[in-house]
C-alpha cells in the first residue's frame, strides 16, 4: 500500500476523505494487517453461529441443563473448588496476551532477541492451555460426557461443549505453530529490513483467540 | 507496503500495557467470582455481560491497538458484528417458542 501522502484529517471528517478518496480507504494500515483483521471478522462469524446455536439448544430443551460450575469442578488437596481449572485456563491465555502484547512492543522496538523470546513463551503458555483443555476432554469423556448425551442432563450439552471448545482448541493450537514460526523467523532476523509489522500481526490472531476465550467462558461456563 | 522511515511505528508505554494487563486479571478474577459466589438472576447476568464486555473492550481497544487505527478502519472492521445481535434476536425469539411447543406437547 502506497501511503506517500499522510492522512492529517481526523474524526468524523477524516472517515469521509479515506473513503471518498477514490483509493484505498484504509490508510496507514498495510495490506497484511487489512487482511488479518479482514480474516478475523470472517472467524467472529465462525464463533458467533456456534455461540448463538448453542444458546438456541439451551433455550429449546425442557430438560435441565448440567451446572458447569459443577461439571468442571475439581477437588485439589482435599477442596472441592468449583470451575477451577477453568479459572486457572482464563488466567493462562491472558497471560499469554501480556507476553504477546510485551513481544509486539519489543518488535516495534527493534530488540529482535527479546520479541522472539516473548513469543515463544506465549507459545509455551498456549501449549499450556491446550494441554489443560486435554485433561478437561479426557475427564468429561470418562464421565460419559458424548456429543449425543451424557449423564447430568440435557444431551446437547456434550455436542455444544466439545463443538465449541474444540474449534477454540483448534485456533490456540494453530496460534502457537504460527507463533513459533514467527518468532524463528524473527529470531534470525527475517525482518530486518522489512519492519516487525509481521509481530503486530501475528499478536492479532492470538489476541483474538483470548478474545473468543472471554466470550465462551462467559456463556458457556458461567451461564 | 510500508516503509519504515516514513511512518511512526507503534510506540506506546509499556507501562500502558503493564496495566490493562492488570486490569484484565483483575476482571478475570471478578467474573470467576461471579459464579464462586453463586449469585443468581438478573445480578449474574449483569454482571457476567459487564465483565465480559469490558475485558474484550480493553483487548481489542489496547492490545489489539484498535484505538490507535483511524475510523474508517476501526469501522470497517467493528460494526459488522452487530449484525450478529439480528441473528440472536431471531434465534432467541424461535427457541422460545420451540420450548414453548414442548412443554405444551411433551411437557
Amino acid at each position: 500500500m502506497d501511503n506517500t501522502t499522510q492522512p492529517t484529517t481526523r474524526g468524523m471528517t477524516g472517515l469521509i476523505e479515506d473513503w471518498v478518496s477514490d483509493k484505498d480507504a484504509f490508510k496507514n494500515v498495510s495490506w497484511g494487517k487489512t487482511m488479518m483483521w479482514i480474516f478475523l471478522l470472517s472467524d467472529t462469524f465462525i464463533f458467533s453461529c456456534f455461540l448463538v446455536g448453542y444458546m438456541s439448544v439451551r433455550m429449546t430443551t425442557d430438560v435441565p441443563w448440567p451446572n458447569a460450575s459443577e461439571v468442571f469442578a475439581l477437588t485439589i488437596a482435599g477442596e472441592h473448588i468449583p470451575l477451577i481449572l477453568i479459572a486457572i485456563m482464563t488466567f493462562v491465555l491472558i497471560t499469554s496476551s501480556g507476553t504477546m502484547a510485551m513481544a509486539v512492543n519489543c518488535g516495534y522496538r527493534r530488540q529482535r532477541k527479546q520479541a522472539a523470546v516473548l513469543m515463544l513463551v506465549t507459545a509455551v503458555f498456549g501449549v499450556c492451555f491446550v494441554g489443560m483443555q486435554a485433561f478437561e476432554w479426557t475427564k468429561l469423556i470418562e464421565e460419559g460426557v458424548r456429543p449425543w448425551g451424557n449423564p447430568m442432563g440435557a444431551p446437547q450439552f456434550g455436542a455444544a461443549f466439545f463443538m465449541i471448545t474444540g474449534f477454540h482448541g483448534f485456533h490456540v493450537s494453530i496460534g502457537v505453530i504460527y507463533l513459533t514460526v514467527v518468532a524463528l523467523k524473527v529470531l534470525r532476523g527475517d525482518y530486518e529490513e522489512r519492519g516487525y509489522e509481521i509481530v503486530e500481526i501475528t499478536g492479532l490472531y492470538w489476541h483474538f483467540v483470548d478474545l473468543v476465550w472471554v466470550f465462551i467462558f462467559a456463556f458457556f461456563y458461567l451461564w | 507496503m510500508q516503509n519504515n522511515t516514513d511512518t511512526q511505528p507503534q510506540q506506546h508505554p509499556i507501562s500502558l500495557y503493564f496495566k490493562v494487563w492488570g486490569l484484565l486479571f483483575v476482571l478475570s478474577s471478578f467474573s470467576y467470582l461471579v459464579d464462586y459466589m453463586q449469585y443468581q438472576g438478573l445480578l449474574r447476568w449483569t454482571l457476567i455481560l459487564v465483565f465480559m464486555f469490558l475485558k474484550a473492550g480493553l483487548i481489542v481497544a489496547v492490545f489489539m491497538h484498535m484505538v490507535w487505527e483511524r475510523i474508517a478502519f476501526t469501522l470497517a472492521i467493528l460494526s459488522p458484528p452487530l449484525c450478529i445481535l439480528v441473528l440472536i434476536a431471531l434465534m432467541a425469539s424461535e427457541a422460545s417458542y420451540t420450548n414453548l411447543n414442548r412443554l405444551i406437547f411433551f411437557g
